[in-house]
């Protein structure tokens, strides 16, 4: 893909390291000293209950939440001070979170359309991308409608194409498929799954459903209490539970 | 609505009943007063009223609300729209505070609120001596209007957009972090189309009320007539002489102003109506 508006620092392998992030709201500890080492082209899944602090390390990863202490690291580079906008991710929202006043198309193209002058793109070449995206997440033809006038599949599609438009090395979803019926949900994550592998991304994302996170992930943490309790394969998860924590949010 | 509603359970005369007294209340509180502006500035004929309208004192008025509207709606809607969003979007310690803060002139009477800008810019005031060797008049002069007309008009943008921000979450604002857009671009791309009728609605409020403010201006002003008398001064110095044709005339211009903003208000919602539904507001 010829649009590359990443940092110039931050080239493949896009691994992504977490290492020792300590996060407290008030008095409550979000998370207690996580480490977590994701290799390039991974695709990973944070499972857990509500409140075992999944949401906020994907956040901190992003850059949207600040952690107390700790570092994370793309690719060897510290991007812990980097705000969101300089990290060249893409994010995926659990309720979409597109531009409501935008067409299909403005939302796909945002991404392109605030790069620096210098960078941007000619606007020929934006709309080719938006076209070639659209087709991507299966919505070709949809580029003049509204978000209002969308299902909610449809929606969290123009969202994901909307994230990849700058082409970004990393993926993070915050419950992509939390507001959507079971079938709408099976499709999406067929089609999530196709386009990691076909875009060359290294993704992360977060889901309190183990079934779902079993049958996407190449790897599952599991998440409790502010803690990773176990990191590995689903099929070693499932066959070796790190602890009792495990083996009860499995069963 | 349809007899055949099941959600109303009223008899037939109990709704005519309420309905009544419903129209009456509208009737007698908004629809007489206003046509009786109306009325009273016309009784001598339209040459009597626009000479009325045209007499230098009056013309003077007008323009000092004029002024004094156009210098404040700006500032407050500048500041508004910064409360707003430093409220919604972000997170900061002392926030409850500034909301509470934002709403003092709410609370307090605007007498009290050109009493107190009297005690600091007054002659005797705390500032007082200092103003008068530097040759500067805020107290009695028009600066003093403005400033009252300020403090007046303060927290109408901002309460207008803090629950309609509220409402409408962060999350779109980080969905354009995440994509990479400057804090400004997210400002003027993402926040500000998403609020444009909750602002024009504010501003129109901060306008109708920069105009209309009487006691906060009464106070500060010094009432020289020409000089610092604004269009609500200017309608109780004329009625106070019995001028009665006058002191309507100049209220049902100040009156006319209120239509017209609703008017406008009305005529945009019924224009984009389709952007309205489609924004989801």
């Amino acid at each position: 893909m010829a649009i590359n508006s990443l940092p110039q620092d931050i080239e493949k392998p896009m691994t992504i390291t977490v290492r020792n992030i300590v996060k407290g709201f008030g008095q409550y500890p979000a998370l207690r000293d996580v480490s977590i080492e994701i290799e390039d082209g991974a695709f990973v899944a944070l499972l857990g209950p509500s409140g075992s602090g999944k949401t906020t390390l994907l956040r901190i990863i992003a850059g949207l939440e600040t952690a107390e202490s700790g570092h994370v690291l793309f690719g060897g580079a510290d991007v812990t001070d980097r705000p969101p906008q300089d990290r060249g991710i893409g994010f995926v929202f659990q309720n979409y979170a597109l531009f409501r006043h935008m067409t299909v198309a403005n939302n796909i193209a945002f991404g392109l359309k605030v790069m620096k002058r210098a960078q941007r793109p000619a606007k020929a070449v934006i709309d080719a991308r938006v076209e070639e995206l659209l087709g991507l997440v299966q919505l070709s033809g949809y580029g003049s409608r509204y978000p209002a006038q969308l299902s909610g599949g449809q929606r969290q599609r123009v969202a994901l194409a909307r994230a990849l438009a700058c082409d970004p090395k990393i993926l993070l979803l915050d419950e992509p498929f939390g507001a959507l019926d079971a079938k709408v949900r099976r499709e999406l994550r067929a089609a999530l799954r196709e386009i990691h592998d076909r875009v060359g991304l290294t993704s992360i994302f977060v889901t309190h459903d183990y079934e779902e996170a079993f049958a996407l992930a190449d790897k599952v943490a599991i998440l409790g209490f502010g803690k990773i309790e176990q990191f590995d394969t689903p099929e070693a998860v499932q066959t070796r539970p790190a602890s009792d924590y495990v083996r009860e949010f499995l069963s | 609505m349809s007899t055949g509603n099941s959600a109303v359970s009223e008899s037939l005369g109990t709704r005519i009943l309420l309905i009544l007294l419903a129209t009456l209340y509208i009737v007698l509180i908004l629809v007489l007063p206003l046509a009786a502006v109306f009325t009273e500035a016309f009784r001598k004929g339209l040459g009597a009223f626009m000479h009325a309208v045209a007499e230098p004192d009056a013309l003077a008025a007008i323009k000092l609300t004029v002024t004094v509207a156009l210098i404040s709606v700006p500032i407050n809607m500048l500041c508004g729209i910064a409360a707003a969003w430093a409220i919604t979007k972000h997170d900061f310690r002392g926030k409850a505070f500034l909301i509470s803060l934002i709403d003092v002139p709410f609370s307090i009477s605007p007498v009290v609120a050109g009493l107190m800008y009297l005690l600091l810019f007054g002659a005797q005031g705390w500032f007082g001596d200092w103003l008068t060797a530097h040759d500067i008049h805020i107290a009695f002069a028009k600066p003093g209007i403005v400033l009252a007309t300020l403090i007046v008009t303060l927290p109408f943008v901002a309460r207008e957009l803090i629950p309609l921000m509220q409402s409408q979450g962060r999350e779109e604002e980080e969905a354009a972090l995440t994509l990479g857009a400057p804090g400004w671009r997210i400002f003027l791309w993402v926040t500000l189309p998403n609020i444009r009728w909750g602002l024009l609605y504010g501003v129109l409020l901060t306008n109708a009320r920069a105009m209309g403010e009487f006691g906060a201006v009464s106070v500060i002003s010094g009432h020289i007539r020409g000089e610092t008398d604004t269009m609500p001064l200017q309608v109780e110095v004329l009625y106070n002489e019995y001028n009665f044709v006058a002191a309507f005339a100049v209220a049902s211009l100040l009156a006319g102003l209120a239509l017209v903003t609703l008017v406008v208000k009305s005529l945009l919602e019924w224009r984009h109506g389709d952007q309205l539904a489609a924004s989801g507001h």
